[in-house]
Parts: C-alpha cells; sequence; structure tokens
C-alpha cells in the first residue's frame, strides 16, 4: 500500500520518516547506536527521534560495534525488533565475529527457534570526501554471509517502504546507505507507512540495447549514461537490485535475455565484489543469449583512496559506464 | 586489595537448607553420571566430539540452581551441566554432542540457549537478552558463562561494559579452570584474580572457591537477586579444574601433571559436598546407591530415546536459513530431496 500525498525528501529525511513510523508502530521496535541520540546521527538520519519516543526506545550505546551487534542480537533474542546503527560501514569490521559467526546462523541452529529480526543500518560507499576508513563498500562479505539479507535502497522513495519492511522481516538484514545520495538526491517520498517488497529487483528503464545491473548509489550512474546513450540512439535498459540477498534471479536473467549485452557496476573493489556474483549467474543462467561478454565497471583492487584529489578515479561514474557500453555493444 | 576467596565447606559450615543442599548434590551428581557416561558414549562411537565439564559441577550447577524459573541461561560449550540443571532433557543433549539437528532445536519451556562455540561471543548477547526482559518488563535476569581464557577476548571487555553501562540484570560466571586448552592463566593475564577486572566496569566483584557448592550458591543467589532489583551485573569467578581433557579430542598431560591433577581430584566438588551432607546426616551409602540406581534408570531411557531420532535428510542443511525459503534455498531444497546435487536441476 502506497499513501497517496507525497512531499520532496533527500534519503535522510526520507529513513528518519521510516523510522519515525517503525518507532510509532511496533513498541518492539529499538534504535541505538553511536550518536544516535542526543545527537541524532552524524548524518542525523536518527535527529529528533530521542526526543520523541525517548531513552528506552532511542538511545546511545558505548563505542564498541560488537558490542552494538552482539546487543541487538540479544535483543531480537529476548522478542525485540532492534534496529542498530554502525556509523560508517567500514566501522563493521570488529563486530564481524558476532555478525559471521553468529547474526545469520542463530535460525539455523537453534532449528527455527530462534529468529533474529534484527536490522542494522550503515551508510557506505564513496563520492563525498570522507576520511580514511569512511567509504568502504563492504556489501560482498555480507552477501557472502549465510541467514542474513542485504538491501540497499537507491532513492528516498525506495528507502522509506524497503526500510520499514526491513524492520517487519524476520530474519536479520543488513540496510546499506549511499553516503552520496544521503542529501545529494531529492524525491517525492508518499507520507505514512508503506513497505516495499525485499528480494526483487525492478527495471527503472527499459532499453532493448544492453542492460546496466547495479544498485544503490551507482543508479543513478547508471542512468546518467543511459541518458547520455539515448543521445546516440542507444536504448540501455537499467536493473535496480534493491536486495543483493535474496537475490532475484529471474528478473536479473530475464532483463539480460531481452538485450543479450551486460554491464555490472559496483562502487566496491572489483575482485570478488558483488558484481562478479552477478556476472556469474548470467553466465550460468543466460550464456545462450550473450552477444558479448559480462563486463564489469567497479572500484579499482585497491583501498578506497583516502586522497581527496584523486577519489573520484576510483568510483564508477558515468563515463566509465559508457565506456564499458561501448565494448559490449562493439563486440 | 586482595579479594576475599569465599569458602564454607571444610570448615565445618553449613549455610543453606537441608532440601536446597540436597538439590545441588543430585543435581551435581546426575551431571557427573553424565559426563562419564558421555565420554563412554564417544569412545564407542556414539556420541561426536564433546567437552567434560567434570570437576567443574559445582560452579555451573550453584549458578543454575540460583536463577529463578524465568531466568536464562547463556552458556559456552562446557556448560553441558548447567545446561541439564536447567532442564535440558538428557536425549537432547546427546542428541546435541551427536551433531544431530534434533538436539539443535531445545524445547520451547527450556529457558536456555544453544552453547556457543567462538569465544566471548555470547556474553554481549546475553547482555542484550537481559535487557529485553527488563524493557518488556518481564524482569528475568541472564545468567552467562565463559572461562579464564575467554576473558582475554575483546566481547568479553565490550558485554561487561555494555551491562554496566545499562545496569543490565546478569550474572558474568568466569570459570577460572586454570588453563585455556592447555595455555595456563598465568599467559593470559596479569591479575591474580579475574573478578578484580569488575572494579575497572564499575560492578561487584565476586571470588568463590568454584569447587564449594555452598560459596557458588549463595554468591549466585545475591548476584542474581542484586540483578532482579535493578542493581546492575555482577562478575563471579569461580575457582575450579577440570579434571578431564578439554574436549575427546585433547590430551591433558602434554601441558600439565599427574600430580596437579591428583591434587584438584581430591577437592572434587561432589565429594566435598557429600561429606559435608555425611556430616549432617543428611546422606550416606544407601542414599547414593539409590540415586545411581535412578540415574542408571534414566540415562538408558534417555539414550533409548535419543537412539529413535531419525535420520537427518539432506534437505535439512537448507532449512532453518530464513523464515522463509528464498530462490536459492529453494532450489537446493528441491535437489537435495531429491538425492541430486543442485547443479543436476538444471
Amino acid at each position: 500500500m502506497v499513501a497517496e500525498k507525497a512531499r520532496v525528501l533527500n534519503l535522510v529525511q526520507a529513513i528518519n520518516e521510516a523510522l519515525d513510523l517503525a518507532l510509532a508502530w511496533d513498541e518492539r521496535v529499538l534504535v541505538f547506536g553511536e550518536d544516535v541520540g542526543r545527537l541524532g546521527g552524524v548524518f542525523r538520519v536518527t535527529e529528533g527521534l530521542q526526543a520523541k519516543y525517548g531513552e528506552k526506545r532511542v538511545f546511545d550505546t558505548p563505542l564498541a560495534e560488537s558490542g552494538i551487534l552482539g546487543l541487538a542480537i540479544g535483543l531480537a533474542m529476548g522478542g525485540l525488533r532492534p534496529v542498530a546503527e554502525i556509523q560508517f560501514a567500514g566501522f563493521l569490521y570488529p563486530a564481524l565475529d558476532q555478525i559471521l559467526s553468529h547474526l545469520g546462523r542463530w535460525r539455523h541452529r537453534s532449528r527455527g527457534r530462534v529468529g533474529l529480526p534484527v536490522v542494522v543500518r550503515a551508510p557506505y560507499g564513496g563520492g563525498v570526501h570522507t576520511p580514511e576508513q569512511h567509504a568502504d563498500s563492504p556489501e560482498a562479505l555480507l552477501a557472502h554471509t549465510p541467514g542474513v539479507k542485504v538491501v540497499i535502497p537507491s532513492s528516498p522513495e525506495r528507502a522509506k517502504g524497503l526500510l520499514l519492511a526491513a524492520i517487519e522481516d524476520e530474519d536479520p538484514v543488513f540496510f546499506l546507505e549511499a553516503i552520496k545520495l544521503y542529501r545529494g538526491v531529492r524525491a517525492e517520498v508518499p507520507e505514512g507507512y508503506y513497505t516495499l517488497p525485499l528480494g526483487k529487483a525492478r527495471v527503472v528503464r527499459e532499453g532493448r540495447h544492453a542492460t546496466l545491473i547495479g544498485y544503490g548509489g551507482m543508479v543513478e550512474v547508471m542512468l546518467e549514461a543511459a541518458g547520455v546513450a539515448a543521445k546516440e540512439g542507444v536504448e540501455v535498459m537499467v536493473v535496480d537490485l534493491e536486495t543483493l540477498v535474496p537475490l532475484d534471479e529471474e528478473t536479473l536473467l530475464e532483463a539480460v535475455r531481452e538485450t543479450g549485452r551486460a554491464v555490472v557496476v559496483y562502487e566496491a573493489m572489483r575482485t570478488g565484489g558483488f558484481g562478479a556474483e552477478i556476472a556469474a549467474r548470467i553466465a550460468e543462467g543466460a550464456i545462450d543469449y550473450l552477444q558479448a561478454p559480462v563486463v564489469r565497471v567497479a572500484g579499482y583492487d585497491a583501498p578506497y583512496p583516502p586522497f581527496s584529489a584523486i577519489e573520484h578515479y576510483y568510483r564508477p561514474n558515468a563515463r566509465r559506464v559508457l565506456a564499458a557500453l561501448r565494448r559490449v555493444l562493439g563486440f | 586489595m586482595k579479594p576475599k576467596v569465599i569458602r564454607y565447606l571444610d570448615k565445618g559450615e553449613f549455610p543453606i537448607g537441608e532440601g536446597e543442599a540436597l538439590a545441588l548434590y543430585r543435581a551435581m551428581r546426575r551431571a557427573r553420571f553424565f559426563d562419564e557416561k558421555a565420554l563412554l558414549l564417544q569412545r564407542q562411537g556414539r556420541l561426536g566430539v564433546y567437552a567434560p565439564f567434570m570437576g567443574q559441577e559445582a560452579a555451573q550447577v550453584g549458578v543454575a540452581l540460583a536463577l529463578g524459573e524465568k531466568d536464562f541461561v547463556v552458556p559456552s560449550y562446557r556448560e553441558s551441566a548447567m545446561l541439564l540443571a536447567r532442564g535440558l532433557p538428557i536425549h537432547t543433549l546427546i542428541l546435541y554432542w551427536r551433531a544431530h539437528p534434533a538436539g539443535w532445536r531445545f524445547p520451547q519451556g527450556v529457558r536456555a540457549v544453544n552453547p556457543y562455540i567462538p569465544i566471548a561471543t555470547q556474553i554481549p548477547q546475553a547482555v542484550g537478552l537481559a535487557l529485553a526482559g527488563r524493557y518488556r518488563g518481564e524482569g528475568w535476569v541472564v545468567a552467562t558463562s565463559i572461562g579464564d581464557g575467554g576473558t582475554s577476548e575483546g566481547d568479553f571487555h565490550e558485554g561487561l561494559n555494555f551491562a554496566a553501562v545499562f545496569d543490565a540484570p546478569v550474572v558474568f560466571l568466569v570459570q577460572n579452570n586454570g588453563y585455556a586448552i592447555s595455555v595456563p592463566r598465568q599467559r593470559q593475564m596479569r591479575v591474580d584474580y579475574i573478578a578484580r577486572r569488575a572494579e575497572g566496569y564499575g560492578i561487584p566483584g565476586v571470588v568463590v572457591d568454584g569447587n564449594d557448592a555452598f560459596a557458588v550458591y549463595l554468591e549466585a543467589k545475591k548476584a542474581v537477586e542484586r540483578a532482579r532489583r535493578g542493581e546492575g551485573p555482577t562478575l563471579l569467578e569461580a575457582l575450579t579444574y577440570r579434571l578431564a581433557p578439554h574436549t575427546t579430542s585433547d590430551d591433558p598431560s602434554r601441558y600439565r601433571t599427574r600430580e596437579e591433577e591428583e591434587a584438584w581430584r581430591a577437592k572434587d566438588p561432589i565429594l566435598r559436598l557429600r561429606k559435608a551432607l555425611e556430616d549432617q546426616g543428611l546422606w550416606g551409602v544407601e542414599a547414593e546407591e539409590a540415586l545411581l540406581g535412578e540415574l542408571e534408570e534414566e540415562f538408558a531411557r534417555e539414550v533409548a530415546l535419543a537412539d529413535q531420532a531419525p535420520e537427518p535428510t539432506p534437505e535439512m542443511i537448507v532449512e532453518h536459513v530464513y523464515a522463509q525459503m528464498g530462490p536459492d534455498q529453494r532450489r537446493a531444497w528441491e535437489a537435495l530431496r531429491q538425492g541430486k546435487h543442485v547443479e543436476e536441476l538444471w
């Protein structure tokens, strides 16, 4: 269900609205993390929530990511619906034991007795000159963890509905928010409570010559490239995966079969990135339709550069996507 | 200041009720009986790798029996005695150690979760579970357990600090048995008593003779009551010794001496409690024989139950990964059910 009235919001405001509604809707929802209380989060995503819902439901924790994940797991075990914030996705690493060893395993190891409806929100990705370690895109690491879901929204309207669906979900969901989009994108967002389905990819632009596949902050890059290509008479389809796990392979393969040419775009390091999984799925499921090799446009095999003058070379842009399109179209 | 090690046994003191003392003894003896039988089953190939707790019964049972009905236990892999004392059926525990899925779903009424294999990860989770109870007004207390080696992990620190900051109703039991597999306590830490670390978190720390069931039980009771009153967590260090190997795959003769083991065998928590009961005229050879007879019967019954569990089927691998299977689990499930590999379905 989608409410009728809509206003123009940025991504921060849309996520804030989703959290606000979740807190109002379900008293089992708790929001916590570093600086999410009085400060309202370093990006102000939780602004005003502590004042509105009190310190029992929206609270600051000690500065310890493993502790935050462990706390979230225990709260969920006890019947609550924790929504934890990790200040930057690159700060998830101290919590990997909790994530890899437990978060996605509890349902399996308890044979269904202990399910963990935990949401972990974290800003990810580059493009805004953040300090070192603040621009990582660890989605492949999370997608490689059994038992968790991974959702990466590409717009304010999608983010609000997907986050509410993630909070309603019975399993752990990582919800990664592109820092570049926080205030870099404004769009109409419906008022009121609505959810969008997890596990569904969507075609955000139709086209018959080639297919671009990506998610999160790369969707606007792909759309920009598709717009430029259209001026040259090339019709490019754009697929926004939205949910990496569980992956909507059906929509993905159908989109590739229609054009026979695929370019996968992601801003994480190329090797072992989630785009590699997409390319593998295409090879397994649509090789008969391919008229060119699958090409990846991704970050380079190096740490995300903390050097602001050159960091824009790392993150894929429309120009690099167009170069890849030329390659698959000219094969 | 050096903490005092709290002890009652061997001093002729009898600080708890007769009924409570007998309940402690029966639960400890039952646990020991299980441990011995489990080792035998393992030797016969009827159990997987097993982590015995022999020698640590007072520490585990003392805490388990100090809890109320709605309280939870969040155990590590060595806490089988604690789980038994909390009411986990023996056949479930056997199936757990047989690595049979039927032993991994604990019955709904049992207020305990599956044992933790990674070290110290249970500590912050126990804090979360305790805070959930407080938030919901359920008022349950959580007892969690770790060894001396486990206190070197970061999650031990993070969990204790979180518990302190949020006044979480948790009892942290540290079973200090002197070794982390083979590495002695002196290689884990410079402090003499782990309980001293409590001061660093601003919470009470208590040291008990961990082979003295009275001391463990009484101090655990105080800690549980304090937690229930909203006064926050307690770090309870129980000085004890693992009389058996780390697991059935371990060889302790490579890292400790026979003499040391014999010295601790003389301090066996079950013998010490039995002596106190006998001194009071509460226990004797006849009672012991009757108890052992009951335990033998119970164990035979429970093994038979465990033996009846149907063979696990391959598709169980992808069940319970998510509340509802995703497309990838579904495809694998179909394949495994048909006795195929997923590749054969394409």
